[in-house]
């Protein structure tokens, strides 16, 4: 297990370098210009010291090395550095990458957004997990009956109806119409008790909702597809002339054997529910780092752009890596490839 | 040369041994499609609104983009069935537009996507000496934050486009091109699977070994036996670049505003929710039909075209 | 089941488990770090006297668009102008009429009390005795001096640094006593350390931030130490900004500020912001709401809230090309060439003319601007120096239009529904930048015109490449490769004599300045230059006034400006909030914050 999952960490390597190269590489291309998004009012010469100022005249190349340097090197010592409290070489020697706008320190914002996008997200997929898998074996296992046909219908109708519709209706009922829920999410909002707790779950209920019931659409079908396949091959027949119970059967042989192509398509789904993680955000007004990165593109914060494409990157890699991890624990033979 | 129609390997077995009367593969295709209900309520929804999209403009007189400010806002009318949008457009006209150019980029997007795919996963199945690069390359595709990436190519080369092509033109390609570069990934690896499943069946070692060129082995043999998960993969391409390019739209960084889709007009329409919800709901509803039924027809047709499924 | 591989997983689910719990600490470690930097600050001070300061509540404000930075001289935006507006103060404030009222001056220097000498050289300013910043510590001159230092020091990038133009040298004469020396006579020298643009900033807080440096003084941009009301407890960039009352504040004896905390939110859009305000009643204020203005009047009939609008000096025009933007001319295409490169059709005033009166302003406002906007048919449209000669385009009238090309013999002489000028078809190309307004006020603007035989061509250029400035873009609005263009300008100051020293003959914008200028039609009359020379040399208020409206009228009926739309900001308060008064349009909307009570 040990070899396999080191084996996985060698490839994600080399695979997060060259994105960061493409990423930067398309960025440069970029028109972007650190001063467009002042005021007409700013003269020319002034914009002029801003840029040199910013480093934005340099080569490509020398602006790609520093770039790296600051991205492997310099951030995560800082990371490492504020989050165990140590001091390591010269910290404050070392350059970090500044943002065009708000000419502060990117990854501090970035990581001042990422609880709240985690938090949805996270929460998000739990839920869905907990909804889809249990409807996804109820549905195979009664195939036809008309819970199945209930389920196959909803989870589709949740699959493919897109979450920036979901979520503007969820608002116009729940907010405005209902009054139920904050139509803003308020990052300083701190729980310390049961009062604001329960802000805290108003202000996160819907954009986990609208997120949970598209990853559980997803997935229910998924599991509900895969648990049909397994429901009729040799194996189970066997478990259950061997006169196991029934739940034996379906729980520990043809769910778990279901559930490894349903990893693998999860690991699919990676981008994509990140995608909708911006989105989400951006409807429902979450400062996370889906609607940084909107609002970095729109002002043309190429330093805060390369850095939030290259972290969706990273976080994508990363639940790669653990999907492949789940994989080689369900299916032994995966890791003796 | 062997086998001139693309009969799958396993369809003789599963000849119908009852009847005398024959029955083609297409034929038991079509005969399981229609037992699906959900396919085939997906394929009349889909073919109303397409029709619709593509001949109702022909019909209908009002014109999408003639700004009228003494009729703004009106709810649903007998003039305007779908009522007006701020600038007193006609919603109805607007949405056929829109749905026009939506469709158009899913299909676009989609041959596209499809294309790079089966090349791709041909290519990699076929050739054991590619195989290794070109599933790295889809595995980079694959961990490519790919909405941001979209977000940030349209940013940088939108006005580049728009200048070279028009803005209609221009737009187009650019959002049709991005979509199908970066949605090719799956096609290509069921493909793949497939390609090296059919690989070590007997016809195509016959063929191998009686010196049929690997080009007419890839075209006669392999490309019609990998056509159904193309087919299937096509149809859920579809829904995806919809979604997709309704989500740029929504986000503000698709179509300019003075090109209507379905993404673009809700975008549009959503800061009016309370005033005319109905200009909410109309395109917000095309677009999850659309895709409902693009989905619902993908899984007929992955059942009507599984041999498996068929014989039953 | 194998125990190492549940080993395993637990180990995996650790490791994600600990990498969120990191993610979480992590950020309550720098906000708290953060905080105690600022707070630090203010624990030490000399007791504070008794007084019910900030004993309010809080106070909730949305800025949809949110501050990248509270430091107003490295950002140039609104956004951030305001959001420091609550920490740190110039000498003195514009009031929403325009006037100059004493911040932190004793009183405004003028002829009359000795501040400004008769030639009108230098300006000499007091500061009032007493005022402490939020550490504790006094304010002298040396800071007023300190900030002028920061600011001209070219590699700090100051945004701002133009509002110190011709300033020779800033002295403090004494502790309490701020001399700044011109270069030139300066009649207006109200723009140095007045309005929230140019406010004072701390010497020992920023005085390790001058030059290159000042882009790392992170700490230092986030939470600047102000002798505001308020000051930061937490700032989020482009999101959130928490603010405590300061206790130290000058006004703190009299009750002031009443709220204890501002929480300044971001994120979202205009028309959630004035949801929030108007309808949903979860925020006291909400600003710059460029919404649609039915849907305004919609949200604004729930009854908790109200709108509130005024108007500085933005107008939304259309600028024509004086040059030829043949683009057959390669280098020299819309280049001024001492005058000898001029437009084919649109140098003629009447053609022009014809344009403008042929377009309904007040349609345009109510699709477009609804109570954020006003027809105007001035380049300066706010009083006292707004000229009434131009009202003639008020109103449409096509019939006019048509009857004033017939005069000067534009007409359609081939049948093809254009008109033709000198043989040259009245054809354009009409450039703005992307925005869902102006676009319809494109389409709306091409229909006028084909009314009256005049064919444009609709273009939209990015608002970043349109307005970013890069002389190597062919697209900016610089370099004007079009033959009408439109876009919002307007004067920074109250005192229009910098923003009409735009068209003069030196500023226009070419290849040789490197499109530098800032006359972008090329407008070139040496009787305005005269004028704008005049204007520098007078002191007295209404001969000002005067030339201004001459000025005005020169560009307006000269056809270099099409007037259109006299644009003001909207804002929205929650009806419960006292002592707003008017909402300021030149200078920070949260000038009088202080004053800001709940009833």
């Amino acid at each position: 297990m040990g070899r396999y999952i080191a084996r996985r960490l060698l490839i994600a390597i080399p695979t997060l370098i060259v994105i960061s190269f493409v990423i930067f590489a398309i960025l440069d291309l970029a028109p972007g210009d650190p001063t467009a998004s002042l005021p007409l009012t700013v003269p020319p010469d002034v914009r002029e010291q801003i840029r040199v100022t910013l480093g934005f005249n340099d080569p490509f190349l020398i602006r790609w090395v520093k770039w790296m340097r600051q991205m492997f090197v310099f951030e995560p010592l800082n990371v490492i550095e504020q989050v165990f409290n140590v001091s390591i070489g010269e910290g404050a020697e070392r350059t970090r990458i500044i943002s065009w706008s708000s000419r502060g320190p990117v990854v501090d914002t970035i990581i001042e957004r990422l609880p709240q996008t985690l938090w949805v997200l996270g929460l998000a997929f739990v839920f869905g997990i907990l909804i889809a898998i249990p409807v996804g074996v109820i549905s195979a296992y009664k195939q036809y009956s008309i819970f199945d046909n209930v389920g196959t219908f909803v989870s589709m109708i949740g699959y493919s109806v897109p979450t920036f519709f979901t979520g503007l209706l969820a608002i116009v009922i729940f907010s405005v119409w209902l009054g139920w829920f904050p139509s803003f999410y308020d990052t300083t909002h701190q729980v310390t008790d049961w009062p604001s707790f329960v802000i805290q779950v108003k202000q996160i209920a819907m954009p986990v909702a609208v997120l949970s019931l598209f990853n559980a659409a997803a997935l229910s079908r998924f599991t509900r597809s895969s648990m049909l396949d397994n429901l009729s091959k040799d194996y189970v027949r066997t478990a259950r002339s061997k006169g196991l119970v029934e739940n034996r059967v379906l729980i520990i042989h043809v769910l778990r054997n279901s559930l490894i192509p349903v990893v693998t398509l999860i690991a699919l789904q990676i981008p994509g529910i990140f995608a909708g993680a911006i989105i989400t955000e951006q409807i429902f007004r979450i400062n996370g780092i889906g609607h940084l990165l909107i609002s970095a593109i729109q002002g043309a914060d190429v330093p805060m752009v390369q850095t939030l494409t290259f972290i969706f990157a990273v976080l994508i890699v990363t639940f790669n890596l653990i999907a492949d991890v789940i994989y080689g624990f369900l299916d032994p033979r995966i890791r003796y490839e | 040369m062997v086998a001139t129609q693309p009969l799958p390997p396993e369809a003789p077995s599963h000849l119908d041994v009852t009847g005398a009367k024959h029955r083609s593969m297409w034929g038991d295709v079509w005969r399981q499609f229609r037992r699906h209900k959900g396919a085939v309520g997906g394929l009349l929804v889909l073919s109303v609104i397409v029709i619709g999209c593509f001949f109702g403009p022909m019909v209908y007189p009002n014109d999408p983009f003639a700004i009228n400010t003494s009729i703004t806002n009106q709810p649903p009318s007998a003039k305007f069935p779908f009522g007006t949008d701020n600038l007193g457009r006609d919603v109805l006209a607007r949405v056929m537009i829109g749905g026009r150019i939506s469709l158009a980029v899913g299909m676009t997007a989609m041959s596209l996507g499809v294309l790079i795919g089966t090349t791709v996963g041909i290519l990699a199945g076929f050739f054991p000496k590619l195989d290794g690069w070109l599933m790295r390359a889809t595995d980079m595709f694959l961990a490519l934050p790919i909405l941001p990436l979209l977000l940030v190519i349209i940013m940088l080369f939108r006005d580049t486009l728009r200048n070279a092509f028009g803005p209609e033109v221009g737009v187009f390609l650019l959002v049709v091109f991005i979509i199908g570069i970066t949605s090719w990934m799956q096609t290509a690896r069921i493909v793949r699977g497939e390609v090296l499943a059919l690989k070590g069946q007997e016809f195509v070692v016959a063929a191998e070994s009686i010196g049929t060129r690997k080009r007419n082995i890839i075209m006669r043999h392999i490309f019609p036996n990998v056509l159904s998960p193309v087919m299937v993969a096509a149809a859920l391409g579809v829904a995806v670049a919809i979604i997709t390019e309704s989500a740029l739209s929504f986000l503000g960084l698709g179509f300019p505003s003075d090109f209507p889709t379905w993404g673009r007009l809700l975008f549009d329409a959503k800061d009016f929710i309370n005033l005319t919800p109905m200009r909410v709901i109309w395109p917000g509803v095309l677009i999850s039909l659309t895709v409902i039924s693009v989905n619902f027809l993908g899984d007929g047709l992955r059942d009507a075209l599984d041999p498996t499924l068929r014989s039953k | 089941m194998n125990k190492q591989r549940w080993l395993a997983l637990f180990a995996v689910m650790a490791i994600i488990l600990a990498a969120c719990g990191s993610a979480t600490e992590d950020t309550t470690t720098t906000a708290a770090s953060g905080a105690t930097t600022t707070t630090a600050a203010t624990t030490d001070t000399t007791a504070a006297p008794e007084s019910d300061a900030g004993q309010g509540g809080t106070l909730t404000l949305l800025q949809w668009q949110a501050p990248t930075a509270l430091n107003p001289y490295l950002s140039g935006g609104t956004k951030e102008l305001l959001a420091s507006s609550l920490i740190i103060e110039p000498l003195a404030e514009f009031s929403p009429e325009g006037e100059l009222v004493p911040a932190l001056a004793a009183e405004i220097p003028t002829p009359e009390n000795g501040g400004i000498p008769d030639d009108l050289m230098s300006v000499t300013w007091t500061l009032k005795s007493g005022v402490l910043w939020s550490d504790g510590t006094p304010l002298t001159a040396e800071d007023v001096v300190f900030t002028y230092e920061y600011c001209i020091e070219e590699a700090t990038g100051c945004t701002q640094s133009s509002l110190y133009d011709g300033i020779s040298s800033v002295e403090a004469v004494d502790e309490l006593t701020v001399k700044i020396n011109f270069e030139a006579p300066t009649p207006f020298p109200y723009s140095a350390f007045v309005s929230y643009q140019a406010p004072i900033i701390q010497k020992a807080q920023f005085e390790g931030c001058v030059g290159a440096a000042s882009q790392g003084c992170t700490e230092q941009n986030f939470g600047p130490i102000g002798t505001g009301p308020y000051m930061v407890t937490e700032f989020r960039t482009n999101d959130t900004a928490l603010y405590s009352f300061n206790p130290n504040y000058r006004g703190a004896s009299e009750g002031k500020p009443y709220f204890g905390e501002i929480v300044l939110k971001g994120g979202g859009d205009a028309e959630a912001s004035a949801r929030s305000v108007l309808v949903l009643g979860e925020a006291d204020y909400g600003w710059n709401l460029q919404v649609d203005p039915v849907v305004l009047a919609d949200m604004e009939a729930t009854g908790i809230g109200a709108l509130q609008t005024s108007f500085a000096s933005n107008v939304e025009r259309i600028m024509i090309n004086q040059t030829n933007p043949d683009a057959g001319l390669g280098d020299d295409r819309s280049e001024w060439n001492e005058g000898t490169n001029p437009h084919p059709f649109l140098t003629n005033s009447d053609i022009v003319r014809a344009l403008s009166l042929a377009i309904n302003r007040q349609e345009l406002t109510d699709i477009g601007y609804g109570a954020g906007g006003a027809p105007t048919c001035n380049v300066w449209p706010a009083p006292p120096a707004a000229s009434t000669n131009n009202d003639e385009c008020l109103t449409q009238d096509i019939d006019a239009a048509n009857a004033l090309l017939d005069s000067v013999g534009a007409v359609d002489s081939n049948g093809d529904g254009v008109r033709e000028y000198e043989g040259t078809p009245l054809r354009m190309l009409f450039q703005t930048s992307t925005n869902a307004v102006r676009q319809t006020v494109q389409e709306l603007l091409k229909s006028y015109w084909q009314a009256i035989g005049v064919e444009v061509e609709l273009k939209n250029v990015d608002a970043s490449v349109f307005f970013g400035g890069d002389p190597a873009s062919p697209d900016t609005y610089q370099k004007f490769y079009a033959d009408i263009q439109m876009y919002t300008n307007g004067s920074g100051s109250v005192d229009p004599q910098g923003y009409m020293g735009n068209w003069v003959t030196s500023q226009i914008a070419q290849r040789e300045n490197n499109w530098g200028g800032q006359n972008i039609q090329r407008f070139q009359s040496d009787e305005y230059d005269a004028l704008q020379a005049e204007l520098a040399q007078t002191a007295d208020l209404g001969r000002r006034s005067e030339l201004v409206i001459q000025m005005n009228d020169m560009l307006v009926q000269s056809g270099s400006i099409i007037p259109l739309i006299w644009r003001g900001s909207v804002s929205a308060f929650a009806n419960t909030l006292t002592g707003v008064g008017g909402l300021n349009a030149w200078d920070s909307e949260y000038w009088n914050i202080e004053d800001w009570a709940r009833s």
